[in-house]
């Protein structure tokens, strides 16, 4: 009997090299991100003081959505394929499976974001200051994001693709994580203290963490009954 | 436990779906060396039952009990002890059937090394590292029939088993069943077709 960092190990080792196959298609939303960066100086003017009050908004919603986005896959794919059957029936713990796949998702969208951040923050004239800050709040607050999309995704699995429900179900959760991290980017960038901002966003990450793995596992066996 | 018990028993299964019964009253259950075939007319709900019979889904009302022990309870111990066949392979298409193998054995207890002749046996042996994006419905059936053989499962629920696959295929089929049975492995299937097995037990759902 494998123990359970077996079955942990052996779904994000599947999802991993999965992404490596498409890795066209996991590049693309941040390909997309990097024009619309290179478009809004273009757009609204390029003066610096301007572009820099936009900036932490602007990169906190392109990762918003990119996961967002990204989200409708999570467990969609596998219901489709079966897949999901074998996850339900392992008789692994169900919630650590699902972690499986959060982290997978979030070491393919959260982190390249977060990585490619400070090239858009410094197409958006963002003061180096605030750099730190949008990198730890980005690489905290995606694995928020991927963590309560799973919730969302896992509750609306058996719903048709392109449903607007989870959307819907997962942005009100989204919002104090953008609040908390574009607070922080914008309090720092402007010289001041980011660190109760980066606490709280810290706070929510690790809330996410301990409940929805649980939350998503139990909304699953509800809904693979499509 | 008591050694005379049936591996998988159930009784008075219902399943309702939009409050409507699906099934009712389905009882039945299978022993070592025991095969049933479940049959019925499309949408009679062999899947479901399958799927009942899996714990994937809950019924209305009913029981099941593995080894004599009521189900909800003895969960885990009972999935370790049974391989599940849906009715999509539930492979991932951007992999090969190995790599496909190698995620499921650390889901579910797998025989360590063997998946090379599991892979042979079902005659894949050339397609092992092909993605399975590239096989045939037929193969892809095969690919998940593979796992059958590694996993040391006393009891195998397979929903079609035999969906697109080739007259050879169907033998070799067989040829897995009857190896399974002999050893004290236990088979529930739905199926359209008769397989030339000896003691095949039935089970009718009316539509």
């Amino acid at each position: 009997m494998p123990g359970p960092g077996a079955g942990f190990a052996a779904l994000l080792r599947r999802d991993l090299l999965l992404a490596w196959r498409r890795r066209g298609e996991v590049a693309n939303p941040l390909i997309f991100f990097a024009m619309i960066t290179a478009l809004i100086p273009l757009a609204v003017g390029p003066e610096p003081s301007l572009l820099a009050r936009l900036a932490p908004g602007m990169v906190w919603i392109m990762a918003l959505l990119g996961t967002l986005l990204a989200a409708d896959t999570l467990f969609r794919e596998d219901f489709l394929d079966g897949a999901l059957e074998f996850l339900v029936l392992s008789p692994q713990p169900l919630w650590l499976l699902v972690l499986a796949r959060v982290v997978a998702h979030w070491l393919v969208t959260g982190v390249p974001i977060t990585l490619l951040s400070p090239l858009l923050a410094a197409l958006l004239a963002l003061p180096g200051s605030g750099l730190p800050a949008l990198v730890a709040g980005l690489g905290l607050g995606t694995l928020a994001f991927s963590l309560l999309g799973a919730v969302g995704g896992a509750l609306t699995v058996a719903l048709g693709g392109g449903n607007v429900l989870r959307p819907l179900l997962v942005l009100p959760l989204y919002v104090p994580v953008l609040i908390f991290g574009t607070a922080a980017v914008a309090r720092a960038a402007a010289g001041g203290e980011s660190a109760g901002a980066l606490a709280l966003l810290g706070a929510i990450t690790a809330l996410a963490l301990l409940v929805s793995p649980f939350a998503a596992a139990a909304a699953l066996r509800v809904g693979i009954d499509g | 436990m008591s050694p005379a018990a049936p591996l998988l028993e159930f009784q008075n299964l219902c399943f309702e779906r939009n409050d409507l019964p699906l099934f009712e009253g389905i009882a039945g259950g299978v022993r070592e060396g025991d095969i049933l075939q479940i049959s019925g007319a499309n949408g009679a709900g062999k899947t479901t039952l399958l799927r009942v019979l899996t714990t994937a889904l809950s019924p209305a009302a009913g029981s099941l009990c593995w080894r004599g022990r009521p189900l909800p309870r003895a969960r885990t111990r009972y999935l370790t002890e049974l391989a599940f066949l849906g009715h999509a392979p539930g492979l991932k298409l951007g992999l090969s059937p190995r790599e496909n193998l190698r995620w499921l054995g650390g889901l579910f207890p797998q025989r360590h090394g063997a998946a090379e002749t599991a892979l042979a046996v079902l005659g894949l042996a050339d397609w092992a590292d092909a993605p399975c994006a590239q096989l045939s419905a037929g193969m892809l059936r095969r690919a998940a029939l593979a796992r059958l053989l590694l996993s040391g499962a006393a009891l195998w629920i397979l929903d079609e088993p035999l969906a697109a696959i080739d007259r050879d295929g169907v033998a070799l089929v067989e040829q897995l069943f009857r190896a399974h049975l002999d050893s004290g492995g236990a088979i529930i299937f739905s199926s359209h077709q008769q397989l030339a097995l000896p003691g095949v037990k039935y089970l009718e759902l009316a539509a």
